[in-house]
């Protein structure tokens, strides 16, 4: 009597269960596991974007290497002294800007206007690495970065030059664009076009990813990058990305700071 | 217990009933992740424990699927071992998790696995259905690996990531044939396998649907033909 209504309802509901028993379990037990290698994964992208990785070598040894420093993003300026002390102790030096998005308490939900690269909550502290030369001055900033493409946010570091308007790197550790278009953010030849890029002239952001290829005798050269055939969408939203990021709201007001520390 | 059976169960789809090259399943893996060895040999373990665990489960409570919903079930079971697999290499293999991305989710949808499931565990003991679950899954993989094998080999001049034949990008003498680290590639040697198998053995050689019919002049034709 397999065909009888009550045992296909027991047979689905008994099926359903068991399956997600299982498929829970799996998930909940792996959890610790997958965090620790999606970690892993993005202090990668952080010295690859850094231009320092060495595959050979321990990862979280070589992240030691960079100095992570705070940036407060209602007033530009680097977190130091006192307010640093504080915010770090508030954390216990596990802070996650991405999780402080969510919370109400320390993000700050933009307004349509300011919001061009669409991430709807700015989180008020964000976390970026210097990377020094052995004399103490600075050598790379690697700083996150993040703006909506086609499907969902791209969530990446992008370093800067000691003279804070070259390019060094961008790595993208998080993005859901479409494989093979989109998600060529991912292809090495791509990012290898932006080392030496210019963001800023006449201190203006106009790093821009274009629609089709750079003529080679561009004028504007240095302030253009390729953009990807078949996304013109995540190619406008990565140019909106820089666009905001390196904007007054971003990270413009501390590169002074900085190069007043170096 | 017949151990012929289940002898039979794991070694005849490697060349005799194999999914790929006789049943032509399970193309769409098969073109997508086989550019590089690595990441292939972990979709071949992947799909051969999916496929012969569903088998498993599946034969188990066989006897017990109402046949109005067993399509459903048999996809439920085979859905949570994928999840459970794709889980398992995000914990322990990431690096590869992330090349292969959706190709393993797709392993739901893989003709494979849902074929066997249906036509033999649904019918077959437990142990000899985990049998055939594992040849076919062996099956697939063997064909997997020899395209992967010539991919890499002749397109990137490298096996497992080691490097066999010096690229002349790196000052060695092999001048890569980028051909072959797109999918279409494999399209083309899946063929020649195919062609190669079937050459072997002329027995797999399918019957045309609609031959030709021979050509006949007006003296062959009967009389009764012509109407005359």
């Amino acid at each position: 009597m397999n065909d009888s209504i009550v045992k296909t309802l027991g047979v689905a509901f008994a099926i359903c269960l068991i399956c997600s028993f299982v498929v829970s379990s799996t998930a909940v037990s792996l959890r610790d596991m997958q965090n620790e290698n999606k970690a892993n994964d993005k202090r990668m992208k952080i010295l690859q974007a850094a231009g320092i990785f060495d595959a050979s070598k321990d990862i979280k040894e070589q992240f030691e290497t960079l100095e992570p420093k705070y940036i407060d993003f209602n007033s530009g300026k680097l977190l130091t002294g006192s307010s640093l002390e504080e915010f770090l102790s508030e954390h216990k030096g596990d802070y996650d800007q991405i999780a402080a998005t969510r919370d109400s308490n320390y993000s700050k939900s933009l307004s349509t206007s300011e919001d061009i690269a669409i991430i709807k909550n700015r989180e008020n502290v964000g976390k970026f690495y210097l990377l020094r030369n052995e004399d103490n001055s600075i050598n790379k900033v690697i700083l996150p970065v993040r703006g909506y493409g086609l499907w969902g946010t791209l969530f990446g570091y992008i370093s800067i030059e000691n003279d804070f308007n070259t390019v060094a790197g961008l790595e993208f550790y998080e993005h859901k664009e479409t494989p093979g278009l989109g998600a060529e953010v991912d292809n090495p030849k791509w990012k290898a076009l932006w080392p030496g890029k210019q963001l800023y002239r006449d201190d203006e952001v106009v790093l821009e990813v274009i629609k089709g290829k750079v003529p080679e005798d561009d004028a504007n050269l240095a302030y253009k990058v390729d953009g990807l055939s078949g996304a013109t969408i995540t190619s406008r939203g990565v140019s909106n990305m820089i666009k905001y990021w390196f904007s007054d709201s971003g990270y413009a007001n501390l590169f002074s700071e900085l190069d007043y520390e170096s | 217990m017949n151990l012929n059976r289940y002898k039979e169960a794991l070694f005849k789809p490697l060349i005799d009933e194999n999914p790929i090259t006789l049943q032509i399943l399970g193309i769409c893996s098969a073109l997508a992740v086989t550019n590089n060895l690595t990441v292939t040999l972990v979709m071949c373990v992947a799909l051969t424990s999916v496929c012969s665990f569903s088998n498993l489960f599946i034969s188990l409570i066989r006897n017990h699927i109402p046949s109005s919903i067993r399509i459903i079930v048999q996809m439920t079971i085979i859905a949570s071992l994928v999840i459970v697999v794709d889980e398992l290499l995000k914990a322990y293999d990431y690096e590869t998790s992330k090349k292969l991305s959706v190709f393993v989710g797709l392993i739901i949808t893989n003709c494979i696995v849902m074929g066997r499931a249906e036509a033999f565990a649904m019918k077959e003991k437990p142990l000899l259905s985990f049998f055939d679950g594992l040849g076919n899954g062996l099956g697939y993989s063997v064909i997997l690996i020899g395209v992967a094998t010539i991919r890499e080999l002749f397109g990137a001049g490298t096996l497992m990531g080691y490097e066999i034949l010096p690229l002349v990008s790196n000052g060695g003498w092999y001048m890569a044939n980028n051909l072959l680290l797109l999918p279409p590639s494999s399209f083309i040697i899946i063929g020649l396998f195919i062609w190669a198998i079937r050459s072997y053995k002329p027995s797999q050689v399918e019957e045309d649907d609609f031959a030709l019919s021979k050509h006949r002049t007006s003296e062959d034709l009967t009389k009764r033909e012509l109407n005359v």
